[in-house]
């Protein structure tokens, strides 16, 4: 029991620790925040389902876009956005997943670039909504609560932010665990089996889709209200694609390995965009290639991959323990 | 109402190719029913046209009375009726015990159940491993099925299809790929199969045939040659020729 705690924990812990850690500059802690957000949304459908997708910012732009929108000419109440941020990215994944769904492979990836390119046009051309290029200006929130201010350093947002993260990744935990967690492993490793044990497959993934894309709309949405600002680049490759190398970086089918990918590459970057404006590029691609030859399974396998190297023997079986 | 499967006329040309011709065939609760013939005679694909995996060209296929000749894989299996794979089709980095509890989940409709834990259900645990039991599969049961012996993973394989508590069961050339020291494992489980179990094994070893079938059903280029029992099989003189001398050329 204690046992099973001690990672959950850890990681709020770090959430905390963070907000000291980064006190003038509580912005980019959000951001980290928002993006591990993401990151487990594409875990879920890549990692655990089998999805492969490269489109995900589909999803987080129309959830920013609906939660700026809901908050300028509805209601400013946030968690009334983060609702609508949820649904517009749920719509989304399942309008677009009923056709992307029937695909798999190369086809899928260049399916999912196509929505979120198709999302990036529209934003840009219905400037009378969107703001175009210029971006979704003039979002005030409510109080959190009633109570708490978005003050302009930041401090109600970032607390805002690590609440909806620890949100998801609890509700993604018991999600992993259940027995649709079970089946979307089942339906990555072997969709025919699948078939044969009389699981609707199509269904199934779609579903899966669809709670991903809500999980990116909320991450757009608490991005959106934190900065009060929606810029198109919400809907951008780069953003999709980040966002992938991040869980590759920590370990895809593993929960703490969207987390710790996303926290590694974010202050990597951060760091070494800090002290070398034009060549910090050089640092994360070599990382990634690191990981990527030497730990194929992410970051989260370090620890294991160490203790290998190690000359004296250790016990067996104790060391894999954090398998989540 | 006629209890089981009922094939009538069943045909399927992929293109000009015709690879299975007016087949009428039935099986029984109880059955225990063997479909041979040379590569290439049509079983796999007569066995794909029962689950549902491929449609037929023509014909008519009825479980219990009713046509199921349109459903597709997932409800046939509703139904009732599964069948293993001809090359072992497993969640090779998941557990034995894993690999058992998807199909009882599935069976059981609870696929989309998402706030509970899928290993909590004491009832759903019983099952597997009584399964596990079956199938002697008890010191491999935390073990990812990848690990295990060929042999072994048949068994799983089998033990997989038996957990979604099917009326009819398939074994598509259950002994394929595993070890002749290890094929007792296989017969031993097909002995052991429920008694009112409708059991169709398709085999290319004979062997097995003779120890587990009660009738044979000989498949010849997508036509049924001939059906008897064991030993009308073994003395008929065309089926005899078709294994020793190999006609049809």
């Amino acid at each position: 029991m204690l046992k099973t705690l001690i990672a959950p924990l850890a990681l709020l812990i770090t959430g905390i620790a963070m907000f000291y850690l980064f006190p003038y500059n509580l912005a980019f802690a959000t951001r980290m925040v928002v993006m591990v957000v993401l990151v487990l949304s594409i875990d879920l459908i890549l990692g655990y389902a089998g999805i492969a997708t490269l489109g995900q910012a589909a999803m987080y732009g129309a959830g920013a876009y609906a939660a700026g929108l809901f908050a300028i000419h509805v209601w400013a109440d946030p968690l009334a956005g983060l609702a609508a941020g949820a649904v517009a990215g749920a719509v989304l994944a399942f309008v677009s997943g009923l056709v992307l769904m029937r695909t798999s492979g190369l086809t899928l990836i260049m399916l999912t670039i196509a929505v979120a390119s198709i999302c990036h046009e529209i934003a840009n051309q219905a400037r009378w909504l969107t703001g175009g290029a210029d971006g979704l200006r003039g979002i005030r929130m409510d109080p959190l609560f009633g109570a708490f201010e978005f003050d302009f350093i930041g401090i109600t947002g970032y607390w805002y932010a690590l609440g909806v993260a620890a949100a998801v990744f609890a509700f993604l935990w018991l999600l992993t665990r259940s027995a649709f967690g079970l089946s979307l492993r089942g339906i990555h490793e072997s969709p025919a089996r699948m078939a044969a044990i009389g699981a609707p497959v199509y269904w199934r993934r779609v579903c899966a889709y669809t709670i991903g894309g809500a999980i990116a709309g909320i991450a757009g949405a608490v991005a959106a209200q934190a900065t009060q600002l929606v810029s198109l680049e919400s809907f951008a490759f780069s953003l999709s694609a980040e966002a992938l190398i991040m869980l590759i970086l920590g370990g895809t089918g593993r929960l703490y390995g969207a987390v710790i990918g996303t926290l590694i590459f974010m202050m990597v970057h951060h760091t070494a965009a800090a002290n070398d404006p034009f060549n910090w590029l050089f640092v994360i691609g070599g990382m990634v290639l690191a990981v990527v030859f030497f730990l194929p399974r992410g970051l989260l396998t370090l620890p294991t991959a160490l203790l290998r190297l190690a000359p004296k023997p250790q016990s067996k079986g104790t060391r894999d323990a954090a398998r989540s | 109402m006629p209890q089981g499967l009922e094939v009538r006329g069943l045909s399927k040309q992929f293109g000009g190719l015709t690879v299975s011709e007016n087949i009428d065939f039935d099986l029984r609760p109880g059955d225990r029913k063997a479909l041979i013939g040379p590569n290439g005679a049509g079983k796999s694909t007569f066995a794909n046209l029962v689950t549902g995996i491929l449609s037929p060209s023509g014909g008519t296929i009825r479980f219990d009375g009713r046509d199921i000749a349109r459903m597709n894989e997932a409800a046939r299996v509703k139904l009732g009726i599964a069948k293993t794979f001809q090359i072992t089709t497993l969640f090779r980095h998941m557990t034995v015990r894993e690999n058992l509890r998807l199909p009882i989940l599935e069976r059981e409709g609870r696929g989309f159940a998402m706030l509970r834990r899928a290993d909590r259900s004491a009832r759903i645990e019983a099952e597997i491993d009584a399964l596990i039991d079956q199938f002697e599969l008890g010191a491999l049961a935390d073990r990812p099925v990848e690990g295990l012996a060929y042999g072994q993973q048949r068994l799983v394989e089998m033990a997989l299809t038996l957990a979604l508590k099917p009326r009819v069961l398939i074994l598509d050339e259950p002994a394929a790929g595993v070890p002749s020291s290890e094929t007792h494992l296989i017969t031993d489980a097909i002995a052991a199969l429920p008694g009112d179990l409708a059991v169709l094994i398709i085999e290319h070893d004979m062997d097995l045939v003779f120890r587990v079938a009660r009738s044979i059903v000989v498949l010849v280029q997508g036509r049924i040659l001939t059906e008897g029992t064991p030993e009308q099989i073994a003395r008929d003189a065309k089926v005899r020729e078709l294994y020793l001398g190999g006609a049809h050329a």
